[in-house]
């Protein structure tokens, strides 16, 4: 970006400041690292990006590589979607709240399920004991999900579930939903999760082993293409992983190396590139490090768009574009002095905006500690009505490009996410290294050495190793309601006394069956789902098959 | 004396404390071993090695499964790696045995590996003989999978399975030519990957190339521990072994050398802890130390005399 | 002579969510601290823990609870330990609990120390060395 004699001239004079002025200033007893612990210089100059060539690295927004945005005016056309993600209790519940929600202008729904439901397991079962309906709706069959969705026109409203492992039965659940109320699938819209590697990486929610959780989700990618062509059939998520305590750049390269192995699986699967990557999307974390965070989406957005393109030869200019959703990060809150949270939060929010996310969630001062109030939920959304309205950030494209600090960062993150790729490949693949706990290990070792040095006091955490005072910690607990619990069970037993059990059981076998070949198992799974098989049943029946997933013991 | 008589009785509590007070070289610990003996003798006991991850733990866990249906009882022996640095062990086997948690007819035991090697195997073989006391039908230890020491432990088994997978770097020339020798079954596991047939093909040549005349030529199973499948063959080719070892007095002869080789061990410790007892800090020791470092004396010499002078029967030490 | 008696933990993680962060940042420190940890993975009912923890004879049973559930399985775990004459065994815990369930489940006895997050590891590593020396002390 420089000329070579100008830049020459720069080098001479930085050494030459290093030597006589920066050594008049003494610098305080600190460390100056990120919060991934990567060093920082004291100043960038235009020598860090000497190699920086402006059309190929950066150019234009909406245009190859996509480094500043992925639309031509970003927040001047649209504001990102500020998407606050809820769910509790039962389908009865939920299906209200949702109502109200849509009758105050909301368009899309976004349902997070309870933790039976996302490991597969029926509410009656012995293992859901106490957990029904606490963090999200509890959905058993076809029957709770047509509750969940009585009188909302699933041909008007876009869905988003939070669902892995199980992602394919409740698909089809919605499906057939939709089916009743005679809207076809070509138009229901929404979004599934469904990114089993981050699970077996970080999250843990799994069911059966990697290869039939990567068949069904490649059986998703064909009926989708067919049947379901405006679905987002996976957002690939960074989010977990950093939760987990990775840095940001293997927050980045895991994530994208999740992305190119679903790419990858499809190809394999015999699809086009261009037929299903248009529908991927992603899902990072936004953490409290700010610069490195901004550099981070745009390195994201710039790796996408060059491997899509050298790499796996996509041709439509939708699969180049790296659509993502952003949350706060959870982990970086702290249950001392819960309001400090808020503060935290709003950076970590502008960090997000100013990395040109499509979409944002931002938590909730006590959510570390418990249920969010509605004051706490409230101060969240106002956040990012703040950023988007009094602080000016969204009146620009990609404001921080050009910033020498920002650049480097830029690019010091997509080369280790290179290199983190190089190490992947060298162990087989995305699979592979799950296997042998590569990742796993990897975040370990990170989210370790980040304790470590918070009890060394080397990263100082306000409030908690810093500035602390004496408080006791207040906080209002989930309580359950057992009704739920017990209202779910009775569902269950009059649903397994009325529904045609002979036909269940047939449809059932035929799926295992189809499960050991290798038929596309979707329309077997619709077959089901449409005869009220539970959730449980199908996991169940396919448990037989696929076997179950056990964790590797990696500290 | 109380732990052995719940242990006995089978009280779950008291066994895995006898194990505990064995591992840990308790004073308690040859009491307690002497108190179990007359009732072991009964379990049949099979080792698992293999390198780490080639998947003994969910071969372990299926194999047990099949086991159980038969309505034997089990224990197991699962060891893992102690850090050399801080002495502590994280033990993470049980993570691939959940299911069987909650069955009252199998025993789950998780064990560092330690300090020495001697004294692993010899752990292991107490923490078994427990185990076989307290009246399981099968006994399964499963070992760290590296280095000589795994020799060691499994020859407290009667029959010995080595696992291997058709993984890179786990070839058939890789593995420790001791390791192979003791193989009384191969299984090929995580048989879905790819080249699986071609490890088959290698550990054949190589038994082929084994020119000494056996008895008992290893089968070579393939498995998928993740589905099951070959588990069943598996458990089928064992028992053929056991059957194999029954057959006339070979499994009597390979208990009688463990035997053997327990007492020796038995009164190499005791001779070593007596003399220790008696020569540690005396002044003839001191002594002699001393005039071996000076060079006054040679080490071989020196052992002779001191020797001479202690009576290891006696417990009076001539001053 | 007996050698030095190595402390044995059993680290669990009940309940059906994935968040074993902080168990596992606990359990490298106490393995780094020298201690046995027996690891049993995610998504465990208080039957297996209590049994594995029987199984494998540890001094201490350590849960990570971090989906409000607390006041429902520390009861429900001592429980069982008591029902299976092991009363001995000190349980303790960590994850998001409030100051007065804390308390609560203290001074029923239902937990014999609890940390929440942001406690340093060197703080559980002496809490348990200390509740050891003077376990064997009495004893
Ligand atoms: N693909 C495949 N993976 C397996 C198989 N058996 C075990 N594994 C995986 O191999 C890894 C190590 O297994 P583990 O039983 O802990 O091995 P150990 O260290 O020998 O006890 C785990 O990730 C298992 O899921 C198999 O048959 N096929
Ligand atoms: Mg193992």
């Amino acid at each position: 970006m420089f000329k070579e004699d100008k830049l020459n001239e720069i080098k001479k004079e930085r050494q030459r400041w290093e030597e006589e002025t920066l050594p008049k200033f003494k610098n305080r007893d600190a460390k100056f690292v990120t919060v991934s612990s990567k060093p920082i210089k004291p100043l960038y100059t235009p020598e860090d990006i000497e190699n920086l060539d402006y059309q190929e690295d950066l150019s234009f927004p909406a245009e190859y590589p996509y480094t500043r945005g992925v639309q031509g005016n970003m927040y001047r056309g649209r504001l990102w979607t500020m998407r606050q993600f809820a769910g509790f209790g039962t389908a009865k519940q939920t299906n209200e709240r949702y109502k109200y929600l849509l009758k105050h202008g909301q368009t899309g729904l976004s349902v997070a399920f309870d933790m039976p439901t996302i490991m597969g397991y029926d509410s009656d079962h012995p293992r859901s004991v106490g957990e029904v309906g606490r963090c999200g709706v509890a959905i058993d069959s076809l029957a709770d999900m047509e509750v969940l969705f009585d009188g909302i026109p699933l041909e008007k409203v876009t869905t988003s579930m939070t669902i892995n492992a199980p992602a394919a039965i409740l698909w089809c659940m919605y499906i057939a939903t939709a089916e009743k109320q005679g809207v076809p699938s070509t138009q229901i819209g929404g979004t599934i999760q469904n990114d089993i590697l981050k699970e077996y990486i970080a999250q843990k929610s799994w069911i059966f082993p990697p290869k039939p959780s990567m068949r069904l989700i490649t059986d998703i990618f064909k009926y989708a293409c067919e049947h379901v062509p405006r679905w987002n059939t996976v957002s690939i998520s960074g989010y977990h992983i950093r939760e987990a305590g990775s840095t940001a750049a293997q927050e980045l390269a895991f994530t994208l190396a999740d992305g190119f192995a679903y790419v990858e699986a499809g190809m394999n699967a015999g699809l086009d590139v261009d037929q299903f990557a248009p529908r991927l999307s992603f899902f990072f974390n936004a953490h409290i490090d700010f610069f490195e965070e901004i550099a981070k989406y745009r390195a994201a957005r710039r790796i996408w768009a060059r491997k899509m393109k050298e790499k796996y030869g996509a041709k439509d200019p939708r699969s180049l574009l790296m659509r993502f959703h952003t949350q706060t990060a959870g982990c970086s809150l702290t249950a001392q002095q819960p309001e400090n949270n808020i503060v935290r939060t709003a950076f970590e929010a502008l960090s997000a905006v100013l990395g040109g996310t499509q979409s944002l969630h931002t938590n909730s001062m006590d959510e570390v500690l418990a249920l969010p109030s509605e004051k706490a939920v409230r101060i969240a959304l106002r956040t990012q009505q703040l950023i988007a309205h009094e602080t000016g950030v969204p009146n620009t494209i990609d404001p921080l490009a050009g910033s020498y600090f920002v650049e480097a960062l830029t690019d010091e993150l997509e080369r280790e996410a290179e290199e983190y790729f190089r190490r992947v490949d060298e162990l087989g693949g995305v699979l592979e290294a799950i296997d042998q706990g590569f990742f796993q290990y990897e975040i370990a070792d990170a989210a370790y050495r980040y304790q470590k040095e918070i009890e060394e006091n080397e990263r100082i955490i306000v409030g908690v190793n810093d500035f602390v005072i004496e408080e006791p910690l207040e906080v209002e607990l989930l309580k359950i309601d057992p009704e739920t619990e017990r209202e779910q069970a009775r569902h269950l037993k009059e649903l397994r006394e009325n529904r045609d059990n002979e036909k269940v059981q047939k449809l059932l076998a035929e799926m295992q069956e189809a499960a050991k070949g290798e038929d596309n198992l979707i329309p077997y799974i619709l077959e089901a789902v449409k005869a009220y098989a539970t959730e449980g049943e199908i996991i169940g029946a396919f448990k037989e098959v696929f076997g179950e997933y056990k964790e590797q013991p990696i500290f | 004396m109380n732990i052995v008589e719940g242990l006995i009785k089978g009280d779950r509590r008291a066994l895995a404390r006898a194990i505990s007070l064995v591992e840990n070289e308790d004073s308690s610990k040859n009491e307690i071993l002497k108190g179990v003996y007359t009732h072991t003798g009964k379990a049949y006991i099979i080792g698992f090695t293999g390198s780490p991850g080639s998947g003994k733990s969910s071969l372990v866990d299926k194999l047990v499964s099949v086991i159980r249906r038969e309505g034997l009882t089990v224990g197991i022996v699962a060891i893992d790696p102690t850090s050399p640095f801080t002495g502590g062990a994280i033990l993470g086997d049980r993570i691939r045995m959940q299911e069987h948690t909650e069955d009252k007819d199998v025993f789950i035991r998780s064990m560092g590996t330690r300090g020495s090697l001697g004294g692993l195997s010899r752990a292991t073989k107490d923490a078994v003989q427990l185990l076989d006391a307290f009246g399981k039908d099968i006994v399964i230890i499963e070992t760290v999978g590296v280095g000589q020491s795994e020799v060691d432990v499994v020859k407290n088994a009667d029959t010995t399975v080595v696992v291997l997978t058709p993984a890179s770097g786990d070839s058939v020339q890789t593995i420790k030519a001791g390791i192979m020798e003791i193989a009384n079954i191969f299984v090929v596991n995580k048989s879905d990957l790819p080249n699986a047939d071609r490890t088959r093909t290698e550990i054949n040549l190589m038994l082929d190339l084994d020119n000494k005349k056996k008895e008992w030529r290893p089968p070579i199973i393939s498995t998928i521990s993740l589905t099951s499948e070959g588990i069943e063959e598996l458990w089928e080719e064992l028992k053929k072994h056991r059957q194999f070892l029954e057959e006339g007095d070979r499994l009597a002869a390979i208990r009688r050398e463990r035997v053997k080789r327990e007492i020796v061990d038995y009164m190499e410790h005791i001779i070593k802890s007596r003399l220790w007892e008696k020569i540690s800090g005396t002044t003839l020791f001191e002594k002699t130390i001393e005039k071996i470092s000076q060079r006054d004396l040679d080490p071989i010499s020196g052992a002779e005399k001191v020797l001479e002078r202690v009576n290891l029967d006696n417990h009076e030490f001539p001053e | 002579m007996s050698k030095e008696r190595k402390i044995r933990v059993l680290v669990a993680k009940p309940g059906l969510d994935g968040h074993d962060r902080g168990a596992k940042v606990v359990a490298r420190a106490l393995r780094d601290a020298g201690m046995e940890v027996v690891y049993t993975g995610l998504h465990q009912t208080p039957e297996q823990v209590v049994e594995a923890a029987i199984q494998e004879d540890v001094d201490v049973l350590g849960l990570s609870i971090l989906s409000g559930a607390h006041m429902t399985l520390f009861p429900r775990v001592k429980e069982l330990l008591e029902e299976n004459n092991a009363g001995d065994i000190l349980l303790i815990g960590g994850g998001i609990i409030p100051e007065e369930d804390m308390e609560e489940l203290k001074e029923k006895g239902y937990a014999q120390a609890l940390f929440t997050p942001g406690i340093p590891t060197d703080e559980i590593v002496e809490w348990i060395r200390n509740a050891m020396e003077s376990k064997t002390s009495s004893a």
